[in-house]
């Protein structure tokens, strides 16, 4: 039996979270290979997490839950029923008796401890074996305050992805979205609502009084920027999770540079000290950047048609936007001062709501054509074929989840009497097609990079 | 309600008159203003210079095809209408609301909505009508007039809606 050293938690005072490993992962054959197509996916038994008392087994089985969910809706993971479990983890300081989980077709086996240490805080300890070559692939603790429990489930699972796909997760995040409904007056509601990426621990960040429309995330996932009504038309916000306070960039009524015209969806730089966004002055959207130290407005773009939706590049030295200069909207990237504009799209339709992949590569579309809506990818620099990961009645706003691995949008199914708006996920090979849990109609969504 | 009124026949089949030059449009659908209007107290008619008056008698909406902002001769027709109203009620300040259908992304519509309201609005100035007394605001495709999954439905929705907002007789 292998001897495990348990390293001391490294409590982190801003955090509230703390990783500490105990043991550095070997080498092993067992990685699940991400590849464009659909991908066979691994079978891992995940245990209930023992606890010393009845409190801490209670919460132990949560957290496995949790973290079934997670890996399950990632497409990447096949959880193995509980019910073909033959071996009874008691202790996960023992090796398991590999051949039983071998033989229910377990290819994994997470197990994992729930305590409480002197001072109330939660411990969660993990270990993640391959139960082919009998080789510990993973064995790590981790700490926070009880309330975070889905938190540590989360980070829990983001290592195991990391672990076993070599890329970075996206379960310890977070999920913005509009609400849509009905006041009663019978006039349109859009509520902003974030909750955690699993749709868990939803609340409303905006009231009934006014539209909410089009947020996004900061680089630290602290701010949010959306499309508030709340001065009679779309003028661009910024909502501070933290302290819960909303303002508008700038006066859009008093602004020389608006005319009084509105202000649409800023998208955050990666430096997260400016943005960019479209304004509309008389009718006409150009594109301007805005420094959120100064408060400065720079034009990027200037010429008679609407360029809109613009979003940076991972490193900030581009940005891709939707206009309609040559006719029906393409898109255009340009570098970070408006130098350089170039088409990027070429196909028939009409190409909208660009967003730059995390990863850099590739960029997520809307292509109207007919009556059919898609969302696709293309690749940054223009060349080669775009590839269709959806095709429906319609389709908005892709968002990236922060690994780039997968898409959350907006996608609209035909009834008579008005068209029904949900958020979905895929994956980037177009499999994996899974509907969020929303509060009602939702549309709009923005997912958070990995929290802290 | 069992029985329309008479009057409020009469506002109906203005109302129908009002939507032939509608494109892509052949069915009345309800829409605000007149046909809700209490006709109990007004058999005569709306009051001159009441929203009502204008709504029926220069018309509110004017409307555009499929990703346009060009205004068409019914279009500008219309908006000479609302020139005249304008000019002979000069107290009045309107809002010009720019709307489109819902098969478009939401932030391109919400700049199709302005380049509508902003047509319709330098329309209306060379028509004579003080800039001063019109504002505009683009509500995108979140405001429809009408909510079912049909072409003349969107066809409807593609407007520009001129709201008097002060300076109307009660």
């Amino acid at each position: 039996m292998r001897i495990l050293a348990r390293l001391a938690a490294l409590v982190t005072a801003f955090l509230a979270l703390s990783v500490s490993a105990w043991a550095q992962p070997g080498g092993s054959p067992l990685v699940v290979t991400i590849t464009e197509g659909n991908v066979d996916p691994l079978p891992i038994a995940i245990t209930d997490f023992i606890g010393e008392d009845s409190a801490s087994a209670e919460r132990g089985a949560e957290i496995s839950r949790v973290i079934t969910n997670n890996l399950r809706n990632s497409g990447l993971f096949a959880p193995v029923d509980s019910d073909a479990f033959i071996e009874d983890i008691t202790n996960i300081d023992l090796r398991p008796r590999f051949a039983d989980w071998r033989v229910i077709n377990a290819s994994a086996l997470l197990v994992g401890r729930v305590s409480v240490d002197e001072q109330g805080r939660l411990l969660v300890a993990f270990r993640l074996w391959d139960t082919a070559a009998e080789q510990q692939l993973l064995g790590m603790q981790f700490t926070s305050v009880p309330e975070n429990w889905r938190r540590l489930a989360h980070k829990v699972s983001d290592a195991i992805y990391e672990r076993l796909t070599g890329e970075s997760g996206f379960f310890d995040t977070r999920i913005v979205y509009v609400s849509e409904g009905t006041g009663p007056d019978g006039e349109p509601t859009r509520r902003l609502v974030i909750m955690d990426q699993d749709g868990a621990n939803p609340s409303f960040l905006t009231d009934r009084s006014y539209m909410a429309l089009l947020p996004n995330f900061s680089p630290t996932a602290q701010q949010i920027t959306y499309v508030s009504f709340r001065d009679l038309q779309a003028t661009s916000y910024l909502y501070d999770l933290q302290t819960g306070r909303q303002e508008a960039l700038f006066d859009n009524r008093n602004n020389a540079i608006t005319g009084g015209g509105q202000s649409l969806s800023a998208r955050f730089h990666p430096n997260g000290r400016e943005l960019v966004l479209s304004i509309g002055q008389r009718g006409r959207h150009d594109l301007y950047g805005f420094d959120l130290r100064s408060r400065a407005l720079r034009q990027l773009t200037n010429n008679p048609s609407d360029d809109t939706e613009p979003s940076y590049s991972p490193d900030g030295s581009q940005i891709v936007f939707a206009s309609n200069r040559s006719g029906p909207p393409q898109l255009y990237v340009m570098n970070a001062d408006g130098s350089d504009q170039r088409r990027i799209s070429f196909g028939p339709g009409r190409y909208t709501s660009p967003t730059w992949s995390p990863r850099g590569d590739l960029i997520a579309f809307v292509k109207q054509q007919g009556r059919m809506f898609s969302l696709g990818v293309l690749r940054a620099d223009g060349s080669g074929e775009e590839r269709i990961l959806y095709d429906g009645y319609f389709v908005d706003t892709p968002a990236w989840s922060p690994n780039g691995r997968m898409l959350l949008f907006t996608r609209g199914d035909f009834s008579p009497d008005g068209t029904r708006y949900s958020v979905w996920t895929v994956d980037l090979g177009g499999f994996n097609l899974r509907r969020l849990p929303t509060q009602g109609a939702a549309s709009d969504a923005a997912w958070s990079p990995l929290l802290d | 309600m069992k029985l329309a009124p008479f009057a409020a026949v009469a506002a109906f089949s203005l109302l129908v008159t009002a939507c032939a030059s509608r494109p892509d449009t052949t069915e009345v659908v309800e829409g605000p203003g007149p046909v809700t209007r209490d006709t109990s107290t007004t058999p005569a008619g709306p009051v001159p210079g009441s929203i009502e008056d204008f709504q029926l008698n220069a018309g509110d909406r004017v409307f555009y095809g499929f990703d346009r902002f060009d205004l068409d001769s019914a279009a500008r027709e219309t908006l000479r209408r609302q020139a005249a109203w304008l000019a002979s009620h000069p107290n009045a300040r309107i809002l010009i609301a720019g709307n489109t259908d819902e098969r478009g992304t939401r932030e391109y519509n919400l700049a199709l909505g302005a380049r509508r309201a902003n047509s319709a609005r330098d329309f209306l100035v060379s028509q004579g009508v003080d800039p001063s007394r019109i504002s505009t605001v683009s509500y995108g495709k979140e405001r429809p007039s009408c909510t079912q999954s049909t072409e003349s439905c969107w066809a409807q929705n593609r407007n520009a809606i001129t709201v008097i907002t002060s300076g109307a007789v009660s």
